[in-house]
């Protein structure tokens, strides 16, 4: 039993025990146990480095709250976290921790100087400082800035962990399980609702665990405790969730809910996720978050050994540890008592009770007279010595008008210290509901609410066991609507509750010279907040900027209210007036893990392949990444460059037969009496007249007249379309036009759907295109007359359903066979099986490119970036004149859309014919022009064509329309080209290879 | 004049324990008539009275301000300063305000703390380093630094990216703006505040525009919480409530609204030393000098007025994070919040003359309005002191939304075949 321990108290199992090693040094702790909690067994307080001045600080809460007793947790290579609150993180057996935030040892930090420097540096004193000579600050000052902040080290190998997700639904998720949210569950499942409680603690309980005397029901607190757990875990209709933070309320009652599942493990051997991110869908929300104990503000404040009081009983209770051996409290609540009580009957010795009141209730005194403790009713403390402990406090008597008297020392180890109770309203805050003051609390607590949701217990201002059990049954009853009835319970032994309010404790010293802490991390003192009420900074965002209130790892959840407080009184407004900055999510800090759950590697996004795909890899196709998909780029044979292969697929291609896996285009089917006005409507084409069983190239544009999408389209019936979106651009297309659908012409009877992944397209492209296919093809003619270019059929092809398109993006005779998604790799098959004589090849992306280029046919994306009219892209023909509107039509109109210098889509032909310009590189008039250099457009796609034997390209440029024959000039590393303004289309000009 | 910030300044003042510091600004109650009224005390706002002060001897201006100054996407953004834009016309703006952010700590008196670590932008497939290509092709004949790396400089130039070439989305390469980077987005704020405080502009918060008064199609003021302001011109520099701002002059502008989020992590030490972009993963990443990681991404699709926006979206730019930088899975969120970004259809500002007389917006900024501030608060001050715009803000008038004039910075359109 180590020195701090306490037989027979705690829920700690005293056989149990477990090693763990802090800063390099093995202790013993207890099963049940955190990492705060053993070490202060082992009497270690002194355990990190404030964040600005470096103090040495120890352990000030016994829950989320800890703004001190931060360090590192080593769970081996993949598994290192910084920053764990050692307050929460349970011990298991093998736990290595370290402290954070010193160099070079925790005990003997260089950074302690920022302390000695103080008084050099208050709140703010960057803004004011470093900016000569002005090359230093990059250099010099930040880089010394940026080591001496941050906290902890990040880690360095990627996260051996996985995390989980689920979405849930319920009718009533209560968040916190102690008493009063226990009381909603137990009422609120009774009539059989859905019920979701979570709780943050390993186990349920809350303030009870601290608490075993009191009795409910007739019974010891830790039993009724026992047959609440029993009773809710033995209804099926409530998930019981520990370990289990609710870290943020969204709209419509959407909380996160994070499950942590493996952290209190000692080994990271198990099978489970680390963390589980719980999506929660409630119809209802019960709030009982519980309160959060003020520090008080006096100089020296942050010592090690100095913590709030109720933690200094939740050690004891909770986790059988006396906190000193010669502990002293200062108060302004009753609650504080209770602390000094348990510990003196446990065997602590409590030297004073310094309550700044001045007439505390007689049964607290007279409890205190019986157990030997000395109360100073009326006193305050004024100053704190010790280094790496707290040794001694300076009290001081107050007399009726304020006067601080003659000091007096009291030696102690500990010094417990309460500001009374704030009320958690963070989620109800998250929610937008509004908060109002209560005077008698000097605290917010929730008000209006803007979702579904009632509060309960301390977290709603209503403090003490009784009423708290009372108000979360009535919360719990009042889910049930009228159907409810609250359980009621009867408590025996509760103590009293209330306090009084302090900003900060008087004082016979200089204040401004008072280190006197607000918020413990970031090192924001009273005389902080003062300094930038003074600069004018009076708003409390300006505040908690100036200062970094508030901002800190715990998120002001002990600094917001008193950094208020002092804050309200230096800008002479009333605190709610002055009011406090958004509560913020998460509740507590959590881990980017937790928000991935699967989402990660592989599964970051999911990765689409064609049902093609398992051939091409196995037909040694090199692949390229295209929106989610990846398609082959080109399939090389041995020994080739991509260069080579390229080539060889174009030759095969413009010479006998290509095959190509299109299957990625996105495809919609436009159905409905009213299919082809919607297509007029959407497209720039004219649609009316289309016939079915014929395809039309179609165009779409975005309300500001430039090009979005393009697509063969086919016209199946009257009343169906065939539409095809470009790869990228299928979800985009489908969801513009669900939009114009829906919020525009709502009149419009059609019907969208999706069928990109239902349809396997494989193009076949070339002059021995017919041949191949002719063969396999049932109850289509595909004869040049009676199936022409630019035309559909239905029929099938290898004995399954096919949608037959004759549409070429070659310039060669081409077919694009649409096949179920299912059969799409036996008629890929079929059709090289019977393309051998033709030498069919198959061909990727790269050649599919190259090849549309030579004819110049654009790619929506690469040779137009939404600045690109149809006339600009030289396709006014696609636009049908007659129709009233379509898309983009008005913008169509606007003058700047006609003007002659607008960039034009035009070949180019570089003056070196094995030139291939730069895709993306700009093109100048001059080459000799100075930079900045006018510029008067750009590469779009550029390429070797094989069929041509030397380079094409595509750009826009200024009136380019109008300058073909004309010279420009391309600047690239390390040359300037010069090439001459082109006709788009380089290969079979006339069209004849298509009409065959 | 208020006194010079500086080392000295600390050391003296440090012998009376910071008693003796002057309010950085005054808290003055509104006069009944200014020559210039500026709607909106974020850091736009701010800036163009301070260069209608400085640089045009326009001193008879009030900022008048909703809430707090800085208060709005001033305070909320990821605080990225870069030049590296497309076109001529945006390029222009934005390195004539990043020319001005290198200078800005001395200039106000006030360390904004502008951090040139560089800011790299990953391509992750071809369509993306085609367009990478003709970016920094157009950005360095407009001759703005910026280069192309290599996946190898890539790694040393940012170790702990992962540049795996197995990784969902493999890096295929980056450009790089060496002069980009960071600064403190408050501190900007409260720089250019006291800069127009010391000069002789009248800074009032809490104090809501909630009409105009306009006769003769003239603005002649303006109606607030804190009555009527009268002025000779009214500027109205109100991100994220420019199309309600419009609405109480009675036009309407082409502008949407959206929450855009942002999230910090707990500080952890140096660890990331550059801004790194990614469009195709999708976040933007930094990490500040208090240690904390911060990360914004994609706005929320709907249009919204409420300064929240949806877990989903910072589930999305997590995911792409832990993807980016495998060792930041276990770090933690430890606060996220929403601003209200206006955006227009070309993703360009509209900084200009409005249809009424005397009254100005500059408004549209979209996601990245944080980085052009001085340079857009310098064009504003010039705007309205000369009722024209200068040459740099011509191209951003609101006519170009009826000429066609558009200045598309969408990033290309992002589509791939």
């Amino acid at each position: 039993m180590t020195g701090y321990r306490v037989a027979g108290r705690g829920r700690v199992d005293p056989d149990a025990r477990l090693r763990f090693i802090f800063d390099g040094r093995s202790y013993e702790g207890l099963h049940g146990d955190t990492l705060a909690s053993a070490l202060l067994a082992n009497g270690v307080h002194f355990v990190g480095r404030s964040f600005k001045y470096h103090r040495p600080r120890g352990i000030m809460s016994a829950g989320v709250e800890e703004a001190n007793a931060l360090v590192g947790v080593d769970r081996g290579r993949g598994r290192y976290t910084p920053n764990t609150r050692a307050t929460v993180l349970e011990l298991y057996d093998g736990l290595t921790a370290e402290s954070q935030n010193y160099w070079p040892s925790l005990r003997y930090d260089i950074g302690a100087v920022n302390d000695i420097a103080a008084p050099l540096i208050p709140a703010g004193f960057y803004y004011k400082t470093f900016k000569w000579p002005a090359s230093f600050w990059n250099k010099v000052y930040e880089p010394v800035i940026r080591r001496s902040a941050g906290l902890g080290r990040a880690p360095t190998a990627p996260d051996a962990d996985r995390y989980a997700s689920r979405f849930a639904h319920c009718d009533v998720l209560i968040v916190g399980a102690g008493p009063a949210g226990l009381a909603a569950a137990l009422t609120a499942s009774e009539s059989g609702a859905r019920v979701i409680l979570a709780d943050e603690n390993p186990e349920i309980g809350g303030s009870l665990l601290s608490d075993p005397a009191v009795q409910i029901d007739g019974k010891d607190a830790w039993n009724w405790l026992e047959e609440a757990r029993a009773t809710l875990a033995g209804r099926a209709n409530v998930t019981l969730l520990t370990r289990t933070t609710a870290i943020g309320y969204y709209h419509q009652n959407f909380l996160g809910l994070v499950q942590r599942l493996t952290d209190h493990l000692p080994a990271a051997a198990s099978s489970l996720p680390r963390e589980r991110m719980w999506k929660v869908r409630a119809a209802q929300v019960v709030l009982a978050q519980g309160a959060i104990e003020r520090p008080l503000v006096f100089d020296g404040n942050d010592r090690p050994g100095v913590m709030l009081a109720g933690a200094g009983r939740s050690f004891l209770n909770r986790y059988g540890v006396k906190v000193g051996n010669r502990v002293a409290v200062v108060t302004v609540h009753d609650s504080a008592y209770l602390a000094a009580f348990d510990l003196a009957r446990a065997g602590a010795g409590v030297a004073t009770i310094v309550d700044l009141r001045r007439n505390p209730r007689a049964a607290l005194l007279a409890e205190a007279r019986s157990l030997g403790i000395e109360v100073l009713s009326g006193w305050t403390v004024t100053a704190t010595k010790g280094r790496a402990r707290i040794a001694e406090i300076r009290v001081n008597p107050v007399d009726q008008n304020g006067k601080v008297g003659a000091a007096r020392m009291i030696g102690c180890d500990a010094l417990l210290m309460s500001g009374g109770w704030t009320p958690s309203v963070h989620l109800f805050s998250h929610s937008k509901g509004a908060l109002d003051w209560r005077e008698d609390l000097q605290a917010f607590v929730p008000g209006a609410p803007n979702e579904a949701v009632r509060c309960a217990g301390a977290g709603n201002g209503t403090f003490g066991l009784a009423a708290a059990l009372a108000e979360g049954a009535a919360a719990g009853a009042a889910t049930a609507g009228s159907a409810g009835t609250p359980t009621v319970f009867s408590v025996d032994g509760e103590a009293p509750f209330s306090g009084v309010y302090f900003r900060e404790l008087p004082t016979d010293r200089d204040p401004t010279r008072a280190k006197a802490f607000i918020d413990f991390q970031n090192d924001v003192t009273a005389k902080d907040i003062r300094l930038a009420v003074r600069e004018g900074f009076r708003s409390i965002e300006h505040v908690k900027r100036y200062t970094t209130n508030g901002m800190a790892t715990d998120q002001g959840k002990t600094s917001n209210i008193n950094g208020l407080m002092i804050a309200a009184d230096a800008v002479g407004k009333p605190a709610p007036e002055v009011g406090l900055t958004t509560f913020r999510p998460p509740y507590t800090p959590t881990t980017f893990g937790a928000f991935v759950g699967y989402s990660r590697d592989a599964h970051f996004e999911v990765e689409r392949k064609t049902s093609i795909d398992s051939w091409a890899e196995a037909n040694g196709a090199v692949f390229e990444p295209v929106s989610l998909w990846r398609r082959a780029w080109y399939f090389p044979r041995s020994g080739e460059s991509m260069h080579e292969a390229v080539a060889r697929e174009c030759r095969a291609t413009r010479r006998s037969l290509g095959i190509f896996d299109a299957s990625t285009l996105g495809k919609i089917e436009v159905v409905g009496p009213d299919a082809a006005e919607f297509m007029n409507r959407m497209y720039t084409n004219a649609w009316t007249k289309l016939a079915p069983g014929r395809c039309r190239y179609g165009l779409l544009l975005g309300e500001d007249g430039f090009i979005r999408d393009d697509g063969v389209i086919g016209r199946l019936s009257d009343e169906r379309f065939h539409v095809t979106t470009t790869t990228g651009g299928a979800a985009r297309v489908l969801a513009t036009m669900e939009d114009y659908l829906q919020t525009e012409w709502p009149d419009l009877k059609v019907w969208l759907t999706s069928t990109s992944e239902q349809w396997a397209v494989i193009a076949l492209n070339g002059p021995n295109a017919r041949k191949v296919l002719e063969p396999l093809v049932q109850g289509i003619d595909l004869n040049g007359e009676a199936f022409p270019h630019m035309a559909v059929r239905e029929g099938k092809i290898c004995g399954v359903p096919t949608r037959l398109f004759r549409v070429s993006f070659t310039g060669e005779l081409g077919f694009e066979v649409n096949v179920p998604a299912r059969f799409g790799l036996s008629v890929w098959k079929a059709l090289i099986e019977q393309g051998r004589p033709y030498d069919i090849t198959p061909y990727g992306t790269e050649t599919m490119h190259a090849l549309r280029a030579e004819k110049g046919f654009i790619i929506v994306g690469q040779d137009t970036d939404g600045t690109v009219t149809p006339h600009d892209a030289g396709m006014s023909w696609a636009i049908g004149k007659t129709k009233p509107d379509f898309v983009g039509k008005r913008s169509l109109a606007r003058p700047d859309m006609q003007d002659p210098k607008r960039k034009q889509l035009v070949g180019l032909l570089t003056e070196k014919p094995e030139t291939v310009l730069e895709e993306g590189a700009q093109i100048v008039d001059g080459p000799y022009a100075a930079v900045p250099m006018p510029m008067i457009g750009h590469v779009t796609s550029s390429y070797h064509s094989e069929t041509l034997g030397r380079s094409i390209a595509l750009a826009l440029i200024q009136g380019g329309h109008g300058r073909k024959g004309e010279t420009v000039y391309v600047p690239m590393p390390g040359a300037m080209h010069k090439a001459t303004i082109t006709d788009t289309v380089f290969v079979d000009k006339e069209g004849a290879k298509l009409n065959v | 004049m208020k006194a010079r910030y500086s080392i000295f300044s600390l050391a003296r003042n440090a012998l009376n324990y910071h008693q003796d510091w002057r309010q950085a600004w005054r808290s003055p109650e509104p006069k009944s008539e200014y020559d210039v009224v500026i709607v909106g005390g974020g850091g736009h706002g701010l800036a163009t009275a301070y260069y209608l002060a400085k640089e045009h001897g326009i001193t008879n201006v009030a900022v008048v301000e909703k809430g707090w100054l800085g208060g709005g996407n001033t305070g909320r953004n990821t605080t990225i300063v870069r030049s590296n834009y497309l076109w001529d016309e945006s390029a222009a703006i934005y390195e004539h305000s990043l020319k001005l952010w290198e200078g800005l700590s001395q200039e106000l008196n006030f360390n904004v703390m502008f951090s040139q670590r560089g800011i790299m932008n990953l391509a992750h497939n071809q369509h993306e380093l085609r367009e990478l290509h003709r970016r920094i092709n157009a950005i360095r004949l407009n001759g703005i630094d910026s280069e192309i790396l290599n996946v190898e400089q890539i790694k040393a130039f940012c170790p702990i990216l992962n540049c795996s070439p197995t990784a969902r989305h493999p890096v295929l390469g980056a450009s790089l703006q060496r002069r980009g980077g960071t600064a403190r987005h408050d501190a900007v704020a409260w720089g250019y505040a006291r800069g127009a405080d010391s000069r002789g502009v009248d800074i009032i918060q809490n104090c809501e525009v909630t009409g105009f008064r306009i006769s003769n199609g003239r603005v002649q003021g303006i109606e607030t919480t804190k009555g009527y302001i009268g002025a000779k011109k009214v500027a109205c520099v109100t991100a994220g409530h420019s199309g309600v701002m419009a609405g109480l002059a009675g036009f309407r502008l082409p502008i949407e609204s959206h929450p855009l989020q942002a999230l910090v992590s707990e500080p952890v030490k140096p660890v990331l030393d550059t801004v790194v972009m990614s469009p195709a993963v999708h976040v933007y990443v930094s990490q500040s000098d208090k240690g904390e990681l911060v990360l914004g991404a994609g706005i929320d699709a709907y249009n919204s007025y409420a300064q929240t926006g949806s877990p989903l979206v910072v589930e999305h730019q997590l995911n792409a994070l832990v993807e980016l930088f495998p060792i930041f899975s276990r770090l933690r969120v430890l606060r996220q919040w929403a601003g209200i970004v206006d955006t227009c259809p070309d993703a360009s500002p509209i900084i200009g003359k409005m249809p009424v007389e005397g009254l100005y917006f500059n408004c549209g900024w979209g996601t990245g309005g944080f980085k052009a501030t001085p340079g857009s608060g310098w064009v504003m001050a010039y705007t309205v002191a000369q009722d024209r715009p200068h040459p740099l803000n011509a191209p951003f008038g609101l006519e170009r939304f009826t000429s066609g004039y558009l200045i598309d910075e969408h990033g290309a359109a992002g589509v791939a075949h």
